[in-house]
């Protein structure tokens, strides 16, 4: 009896088809309207030519990402560790979960416009500023996924491990962390999204190198162009991310994927 | 000898009376069956044997032992199956003795001779959503029984099973025990599975739950697999007699 659904390769790959097919034709009616309306560069350049620009800027895009790209991974690295660390202590000691939860959904309504400037100005213009508004605005989406995660544990399992007289530590190892996975996901994806856009913001503010300072600089030089080469850089990114997301869950969620009751 | 002994136990749960000087046995090797109407208290007797509650008067002994917080003498087997769903299925049987401390490779060397006769055979690397509700029902049982518990704590194992899987797993179950001869606890509202399977019934009453009936099913086994005997039948009239004035109510 073989109960594994085999998995057809192309039909991920044919899936795709509309999303790109969408993702092109809007390109193409934005590169015609350009055209046609013959308006200016400088109030909004054809698909192409910010293309162009990619290419002929292709050094100070690619300097300029990688203090992008450092920030990034730093910040998520932080914001994931405080997350799960926060996660355990919160479902471990309830009462800390309540003293503290609130001061958590506060600091997600902090305007980033105006906390993100403060954190420069408190921790200069090196990595760290970035860093920490990167884990600010990211921790959240993941520890709020951890915690709902853990409580959505089928409480007939956490039954069975008392009654096998499982510790609350072999309970949460066996029981809870790993029924809390598809959220930690749920969580994880969302956060990645914001991650790039929030490194870049810091550097907006300030910094001395990073896709946010090519933006900043772009725009002050009248480069819409250029602005928008930058920006194609950044979406790549978070994309790329987003993808690396979606196969790590594809591993560790594999349980998920297989074939229902024969 | 008497594997399990609760003794004139009561619960009150808030201002609810859930069990009231309940007192039943359980010797070495039995088959013993509650049987009471739904929500009647029979898994709150669970609940006491697992440590997931504490009774308010009474004493129970296991093995002649009084029951501590800290001692787990049971095997138990929760009404739906309870399997982890990212387990795969002998990391699912080897759950329990990894709880008791031993390596994941030595419990397997344990559980995996055992999958053979629990039907499992070739099983052992699927994933619980990849098998039917009889198997997984199966594996659930033998998770219950790997941990070599002196009392088997079985809460209607059968019931989210259809009519005709449930038969099977019965008659397969009956074969099992017959072979192995656990002491087991079952809780159950099936008439017709409680004079199958048990050695004695307990007829537990409507909340508070009190012992209102102790019936001995002499019936020889093996009973599965042939006509069932006019004793039996019987004995199923006697007990939903008992059932039904309790509830007032006709079939």
């Amino acid at each position: 009896m073989q109960l594994d659904t085999p998995r057809r390769p192309g039909r991920g790959l044919a899936r795709g088809i509309p999303a790109v097919l969408s993702v092109v034709s809007a390109f193409l009616i934005w590169e015609i309207y350009v055209r046609l309306s013959g308006i200016s560069p400088l109030v909004l350049p054809a698909p192409s030519r910010v293309l162009d620009q990619i290419v002929l800027n292709r050094a100070l895009l690619w300097d300029n990402t990688l203090p992008t790209l450092k920030a990034t991974f730093a910040g998520f690295a932080l914001s994931l560790t405080v997350a799960f660390g926060l996660s355990v202590v919160l479902d471990f000691m309830p009462r800390v979960r309540r003293a503290l939860f609130p001061i958590f959904v506060v600091s997600q309504t902090l305007p980033l416009v105006a906390i993100a400037p403060l954190v420069v100005l408190w921790f200069g213009f090196d990595l760290t500023p970035k860093v920490l508004l990167v884990a600010l605005v990211t921790f959240f989406p993941m520890l709020v996924a951890l915690v709902d995660g853990y409580a959505a544990t089928d409480p007939e399992i956490e039954d069975l491990m008392r009654s096998m007289g499982a510790t609350r530590g072999q309970i949460f190892r066996s029981a809870r962390f790993p029924s809390a996975m598809p959220y930690f996901f749920a969580g994880l994806r969302i956060s990645i999204t914001y991650a790039v856009v929030a490194a870049i913001f810091a550097e907006y503010v300030g910094a001395r190198a990073g896709l946010g300072i090519v933006i900043l600089n772009a725009k002050n030089s009248f480069r819409p162009d250029l602005v928008l080469a930058a920006v194609v850089i950044s979406s790549t990114l978070t994309l790329i991310l987003f993808a690396i997301t979606a196969l790590l869950q594809r591993v560790v969620l594999r349980w998920r994927d297989v074939g229902g009751n024969p | 000898m008497t594997a399990l002994d609760i003794h004139n136990v009561s619960v009150t749960l808030g201002d609810t009376a859930i069990l009231d000087d309940i007192s039943l046995h359980v010797a070495k090797g039995e088959f013993v069956s509650i049987l009471g109407p739904s929500g009647a208290g029979k898994s709150t007797i669970f609940r006491l044997l697992t440590g997931a509650l504490r009774q308010n008067s009474g004493t129970i002994t296991c093995n002649g032992q009084p029951l501590a917080a800290d001692q787990h003498g049971f095997g138990f087997m929760p009404q739906r199956d309870a399997l982890m769903p990212w387990r795969r299925i002998i990391d699912n049987l080897t759950l329990g003795l990894e709880v008791q401390g031993i390596s994941r490779k030595q419990a397997r060397t344990q559980v995996t001779p055992l999958l053979a006769a629990f039907g499992l055979d070739g099983f052992a690397r699927h994933y619980p959503a990849q098998l039917s509700g009889g198997m997984r029902q199966r594996a659930a049982l033998l998770r219950t029984i790997v941990q070599n518990r002196p009392v088997q704590l079985l809460d209607e194992p059968f019931g989210a099973l259809d009519a005709l899987s449930r038969t099977q797993m019965q008659a397969w179950f009956e074969r099992r025990w017959h072979a192995a001869r656990w002491t087991t606890l079952l809780v159950t509202h099936d008439v017709r599975e409680a004079v199958a399977l048990s050695d004695r019934i307990y007829v537990l009453s409507r909340r508070p739950a009190r012992v209102i009936a102790e019936m001995h099913v002499p019936t020889p086994r093996p009973r599965h697999g042939r006509p069932v005997r006019a004793e039996s039948h019987a004995i199923e009239a006697q007990l939903l007699e008992i059932l039904l004035d309790q509830t007032g109510e006709l079939l």
